[in-house]
């Protein structure tokens, strides 16, 4: 595991904001940390970075104790936390050549990473004159510098537009395929995440609901039975005294569990039996989010 | 040492350009100037004075307000710039993200801070003892070039760099703590103007109060020349290590550390 937490809690004062958290981030994985806005993300997030001391449990990176190899660690981890943190009055090679000078990197580094973000052009332009996704990719040029292999990024795709975006996502993919480095990367919307993760940890009120790969989060996605009748009150009632279990009524549609075709055959006959038309039955894949609201909002 | 120094580096690099760097640079440079200017257009009435008289009224009328006000305010103010640049661009996160021990990066910006106020001090006496001989140069009646002020300047203005580094390590560790200007530039103010009336009502223990202390440090001015080395040469006999500086020390050194135990326990919003 590149990145090991157990038992991880922290208070803002009397406020509980992470609890009990244990993550478990495989190598070589992007490992998508999904939670509503407030949920502890960057706390968790400041705690693996060793901003926030430990309160309770502990953290180990790269299979070592954070703390006691703080050093050692950082230098193998670039990060980018909330809103890029970039010095506006100096331009953004120079935020670059810095942050170079800092980590004893060549200028020909920093040239690189600009041209990987598409920045060379706006390279002698001050950064206070950058628009907020040309920042968002400052940022990320600033926590690939160091050729890290844990990247930690907290919502870099805020304020992008879909091409920035997509375009991150590719990156971050390109990095781990071919330069097997792990991402770390946490987002409010699962639909941004869902594309490139191979695993995920869902938090809410700082308790993590789901950890898993993409594939197990796909696989608690029940699909459903959707119809459409005449008269919908009365067909679900009908339903359910006829031991079909009803999941979810709206002013237009029955959501029923899938089982089977033959379920779906049945449950056709059995409406159309009772005289109600029914204009329309089908099998319906949740989608990812849905399933992301159910687990956020049953907490 | 490697990370104090490439974070000192980092410090000139990224403050190269601001209004905090460049005080340091422009203050002596313009008030240098302006003196220079003074007595120069009043060249006529300073023409019968010997060349001590010439000198100490050319660096008194500097000292006396670098002592009062100008040093403190000045320090209040490099320390706010060294440490905004970070509040500002919300860059403190990534600083102590580094792989850099977090000594290193405080201490770092702390001598930084430091350093800008002794290069602002030297340049003043580079500029007084530049401007005085250029003085003497274009208006030859001026008789700067009969005595040397080059050595006892250099010494006072130690002596008022020692001074306030007692005011330099609160006003950083105030400036580090608060985001906003406000709270450490109206402390220092205050702080100043209660330095300056303690300072100048002779209190016993103003040489406990830091903020007094580069003008207890320059009280000695009006005692000039009491131990002639030859005739018509007296000499300024500057006694550095006096109480005010020895209290100034202590507690820049005290600051300092306390400050770096507050960094290690600070959580970074």
């Amino acid at each position: 595991m590149v990145i090991d937490t157990a038992g991880l809690t922290f208070n803002f004062g009397n406020q509980t904001v992470v609890k009990s958290l244990s993550l478990q981030v495989p190598e070589g994985s992007i490992y998508g940390f999904l939670g509503p806005n407030g949920a502890g993300k960057t706390t968790t997030i400041k705690l693996l970075l060793n901003l926030l001391q430990v309160q309770q449990g502990s953290i180990n990176i790269f299979g070592k104790e954070l703390k006691s190899n703080r050093l050692e660690i950082l230098s193998q981890i670039g990060s980018l936390i909330e809103q890029p943190a970039i010095y506006l009055h100096l331009t953004g090679k120079e935020n670059l050549l810095n942050r170079a000078l800092l980590l004893q990197i060549s200028e020909k580094r920093v040239d690189d990473m600009l041209n990987l973000v598409h920045l060379t052009d706006a390279a002698h332009k001050k950064a206070g004159q950058y628009s907020l996704g040309m920042k968002q990719r400052l940022g990320i040029a600033l926590a690939l510098l160091s050729d890290p292999k844990l990247l930690i990024l907290d919502e870099p795709t805020n304020g992008l537009d879909p091409n920035g975006i997509i375009e991150i996502r590719e990156l971050l993919i390109k990095l781990v395929k071919e330069h097997q480095k792990t991402v770390f990367i946490s987002s409010h919307l699962l639909a941004e995440i869902e594309r490139m993760a191979t695993h995920v940890g869902i938090i809410n009120h700082g308790e993590l609901l789901f950890q898993g790969s993409i594939k197990e989060l796909e696989s608690m996605n029940k699909p459903l039975v959707q119809i459409e009748t005449d008269n919908i009150a009365d067909a679900a009632n009908y339903l359910s005294r006829n031991n079909v279990t009803v999941s979810d009524v709206t002013e237009q549609h029955i959501y029923v569990p899938y089982t089977s075709k033959q379920q779906m055959g049945e449950i056709n006959a059995l409406l159309n039996q009772m005289g109600y038309v029914v204009y329309s039955i089908n099998k319906q894949q949740q989608d990812l989010e849905k399933l992301f609201l159910a687990i956020t909002q049953t907490a | 040492m490697k990370g104090f120094i490439l974070s000192f580096r980092s410090e000139f690099y990224k403050t190269r350009k601001t209004a905090g760097f460049w005080s340091a640079v422009i203050l002596p440079l313009l008030l240098c100037l302006l003196l220079f200017i003074g007595f120069y257009s009043h060249s006529d009435k300073l023409a019968g004075l010997p060349g001590i008289m010439l000198w100490i009224q050319f660096s008194g009328a500097i000292l006396g307000v670098m002592g009062s006000l100008l040093l403190p305010m000045l320090i209040v103010f490099i320390a706010y710039s060294v440490n905004s640049v970070e509040h500002k661009a919300d860059t403190w996160k990534t600083l102590f993200s580094l792989p850099i021990s977090k000594l290193s990066v405080y201490s770092a910006k702390f001598f930084y801070a430091l350093f800008l106020v002794l290069l602002c001090l030297a340049l003043f006496v580079l500029f007084t003892i530049g401007f005085g001989n250029l003085l003497g140069v274009l208006k030859p009646q001026l008789k700067f070039s009969e005595y040397s002020m080059a050595s006892t300047l250099t010494q006072l203005y130690f002596k008022l760099f020692l001074s306030s580094l007692g005011i330099l390590s609160i006003q950083f560790l105030l400036s580090l703590l608060f985001r906003d200007f406000l709270k450490p530039m109206g402390i220092g103010f205050v702080a100043t103007i209660t330095g300056v009336i303690l300072a100048a009502n002779k209190w016993t223990y103003a040489y406990l109060f830091p903020y007094s202390h580069p003008m207890l440090a320059l009280s000695i001015l009006p005692h000039h020349g009491q131990a002639p080395a030859s005739p018509g040469m007296p000499v300024i006999t500057i006694d550095m290590f006096t109480k005010e500086i020895l209290v100034s020390l202590i507690v820049a050194v005290t600051v300092f550390i306390a400050g770096y135990f507050i960094v290690l326990k600070k959580s970074v919003k």
